[in-house]
């Protein structure tokens, strides 16, 4: 039995090893760079044009970004982040650094190795780093620190919070929900009852609660109490795909056809569910569902982005001008820090009427004329 | 050298032929730990090592295979072969000096004279290892009674609600408020396993199931009482407790950006104290006579029971002084994610550590350097740190499958004892 069990390890490692060499062999018939790039091992001198760089003025940026315990490959908002880092680097040629912290024990060595490489500007990622980038931001003040989904009431001058007033877009997404459902029922759930998710389920109710108002109708939201966030549907956390999937399935169960997961990859779940029942949708949460998770396109009737990349570039953006200030910023439909996505597949199904009010809903809201509470 | 045991008195006791018929087929789960267990504590010093050895040569594989240099060399590998080679020396050579420095010494910081800055890796170390090498214990201590104690990481959640509330709910002088912290948070790791061992005395529910639960429960319980006035901090709707107050904190040693602190010395003692325990007193020889022989230490006379009570609670107390190394130590807060995943990697320490309490500390000592250069490799090479994972996880592996490792470096094995938990698995 062990003998067997050997060489089954022996073979499958075999099977590995090979399909490596394939792969290998496949790529390895491309031609060398041009000899100016091939010797790999010598550095790249300074070339002149480095050296008359646009801004002699300012020293060069570095950009540091840490993730929560999720990681940069989370689907979320760690991911978006990170594109934000990325879009950054691409618009001001700046040098950038990506630290993932394996747990929450990782979130003052990450930023104590940020501080090591010489970073100008840090950017953690998630209220749990709130204490650890406000205590490294007191200690450095010659860094620039944000911090994305965190406010603070009164930060130091190098340090700043980075929100997003979601409950507006959640808001339009609801109203738009209110007018797709078939069976007048939609339901909403979140990971954890924390702030930075309960934005999202509260604007969601309070947009199909003004679509009821205006229009006379009797649309449901399942998983929301607004007398107390805390009794509304959680999955209880961000990771487990199978809740998604059970309480999609209790809220079609229930009647509902349209569901707004906002718990990250547990949504994936619910997509599933969706896909496998007839006429039930999701709108998808943090990012164009129909780019971060494109297998479930089809039954994404909107998403509800929140512009964490857009607030980091803008972030960086102040460092590599000289402008960079402790103001809190908050993303809002005004300035494109949160915004519900194209209807992509749906951009049949949603009736022109419908379309043409989502556009006055949102306007609407940026005017003031309509006020969302978080 | 090779074919010496570890110093380990329940090797006497324990033939490894005597296993199967003291546990009948019908015993699965029992028979199974059982004879990891004896593995374990009987393993050869050289595989352990070795073991280390082969998981580096396999993270090395995957440094180079997910470089993006060597990615790119390998696109032109049969017009310039040895950019190739030189790329993968490059990208394995950095990566890995990168791991070493980020865990021991800053030699560039070093040559410059910034003596804090050179030190900043060893006490990284230090300070990450400390929790590790406690819930270590917390698992070794049960492992040696013939318990896997999978429950260290609800231990540490519940532990961390009882250390929290002391730390940051009363005023009480400095010393003496770190003190009553600290030993609240083992009085409740100590209740929390105390369950697993009453249930296991008295009703025979087994370990492994019972402690899996109760992690579930704990840290569910934690993420709650996270969100009720009475421990939330005031002013935010996080799940975040108060920052507890500078009495209850361990001070740090040196400063000046090291955040090494009091506590690595409190696990060196407990470390210290366990191995006394384990050695010198009438508990330890009725934990170690039970773990080898249960039946036997039953004849003699021995309340097995009440023994696998009594090392529950010592491992629930250790659980207790691990997480207080975070939440009195580094964090100064009580978080849904305080724990980490330590009560899991303790796992690693105890099987890597063969149950020793000297054993635990190296390999906590390990682990933790693992830990603090992957984030060290991660910022200068840019190699992600799930590679450590992967190294962890690579070393649990080769211990589990000591044939494996043999049969790589050629050593002459017991293949024959393998082939017990290789049936049991199987059938």
């Amino acid at each position: 039995m062990n003998t067997n069990l050997e060489v089954r390890v022996r073979k499958s490692l075999g099977a590995l090893a090979g399909i490596g060499a394939a792969a290998l062999v496949l790529a390895a018939c491309g031609s060398t760079p041009d000899d100016g790039g091939a010797t790999t091992s010598a550095a790249p001198s300074p070339s002149p044009t480095d050296t008359a760089a646009p801004s002699p003025v300012l020293p060069p940026v570095k950009a540091c970004m840490i993730s929560d315990a999720g990681g940069f490959d989370d689907r979320s908002f760690n991911e978006i982040a990170f594109l934000g880092l990325e879009a950054a680097k691409a618009e001001y040629g700046i040098e950038t650094l990506a630290l993932e912290s394996g747990s929450d024990a990782d979130y003052q060595p990450n930023i104590n190795q940020a501080i090591q490489q010489d970073c100008s500007i840090v950017i953690t990622v998630g209220f749990l780093i709130g204490d650890a980038t406000e205590a490294a931001a007191t200690a450095n003040p010659s860094v620039d620190f944000s911090i994305v989904d965190y406010a603070y009431e009164a930060p130091p001058e190098n340090l700043q919070g980075l929100v997003y007033a979601t409950e507006q877009s959640s808001f339009v997404a609801g109203y738009l929900a209110a007018g797709m459902t078939e069976t007048g029922a939609v339901g909403t759930y979140g990971g954890i009852p924390i702030p930075s998710v309960t934005a999202f389920m509260s604007g969601f109710y309070q947009g199909v609660q003004y679509y009821n108002e205006a229009k006379g109708t009797d649309v449901e939201v399942l998983g929301w109490d607004p007398t107390d966030p805390e009794k509304g549907t959680y999955a209880g956390g961000f990771e487990d795909q199978n809740q998604g999937k059970q309480i999609a399935k209790n809220f079609i169960q229930q009647g509902a056809d349209i569901i707004f997961p906002v718990a990250g990859p547990v949504g994936l779940g619910s997509a599933a569910e969706a896909q496998a029942n007839d006429g039930v949708s999701v709108i998808w949460v943090d990012t164009d569902g129909c780019i971060s998770a494109s297998q479930y396109c089809d039954v994404f009737l909107t998403s509800v982005m929140k512009g964490i990349d857009a607030s980091v570039k803008a972030s960086i953006g102040a460092v590599v001008d000289g402008t960079f200030s402790s103001a809190l910023y908050v993303g809002t439909l005004a300035n494109g820090g949160t915004k519900i996505a194209p209807y992509n597949e749906f951009d049949g199904a949603v009736p022109a009427e419908l379309k043409a009010e989502v556009e006055q809903v949102t306007a609407d809201i940026i005017s003031g004329t309509i006020t969302v509470t978080p | 050298m090779s074919d010496e045991f570890p110093p380990d008195p329940s090797t006497g006791l324990s033939g490894s032929k005597t296993t199967d018929t003291l546990h009948p087929p019908d015993e699965l789960a029992g028979s199974l730990t059982e004879a990891l267990r004896r593995r374990v504590l009987t393993m050869n010093l050289a595989v352990t090592l070795l073991a280390v050895v082969l998981a580096l040569a396999i993270g090395a594989v995957l440094i180079a295979v997910s470089s993006p240099s060597v990615i790119e060399a390998a696109g032109y590998f049969f017009a310039r072969p040895m950019d190739t080679f030189s790329a993968i020396w490059n990208s394995v050579a950095s990566a890995y000096s990168a791991l070493f420095q980020g865990a021991l010494l800053d030699v560039d910081e070093l040559r410059e004279g910034n003596i804090a800055d050179a030190f900043y890796p060893i006490s990284e170390t230090l300070t990450v290892s400390a929790p590790l090498i406690l819930a270590g214990l917390a698992v070794a201590i049960p492992f040696r009674a013939g318990l896997f104690n999978i429950g260290a990481q609800g231990q540490m959640a519940f532990a961390a609600i009882g250390g929290g509330l002391v730390g940051f709910g009363l005023s009480l002088p400095a010393g003496l408020h770190l003190v009553a912290s600290l030993l609240m948070a083992m009085i409740f790791g100590a209740f929390w396993a105390g369950i697993v061992g009453f249930l296991k005395a008295k009703t025979g529910a087994h370990e492994v199931i019972t402690t899996i639960m109760l992690n579930y429960i704990a840290l569910f319980f934690l993420g709650w009482v996270l969100n009720q006035d009475w421990f939330q901090r005031e002013g935010r709707n996080d799940p975040i407790s108060p920052i507890l107050n500078e009495t209850a904190t361990f001070p740090l040693l040196f400063g000046g950006g090291l955040r090494i602190h009091l506590g690595i010395l409190v696990a060196l003692g407990a470390v210290i104290v366990v191995w006394w325990m384990l050695t010198k007193t009438i508990t330890g020889f009725r934990i170690q006579t039970v773990g080898a022989n249960s039946a036997a230490a039953r004849t003699a006379g021995m309340n097995v029971g009440r023994v696998w009570i009594i090392a529950m609670l010592w491992a629930g107390a250790m659980a207790g002084l691990a997480v207080s190394m975070n939440v009195n130590g580094t964090d100064k807060v009580v978080t849904a994610g305080i724990v980490g995943n330590i009560g899991f990697d303790a796992i690693t320490v105890a099987l890597l550590g063969r149950g020793s309490p000297f054993g635990v500390l190296g390999a906590g000592l390990l682990i933790g350097g693992l830990r603090a250069g992957g984030l060290a490799m991660q910022a200068s090479t840019g190699t992600p740190i799930d590679i450590v994972l992967v190294l962890q996880a690579l070393i649990v592996l080769f211990i589990a499958a000591p044939a494996l490792v043999r049969s790589v470096f050629r050593l002459r094995g017991k293949t024959a004892e393998s082939l017990t938990i290789a049936k049991g698995w199987g059938s």
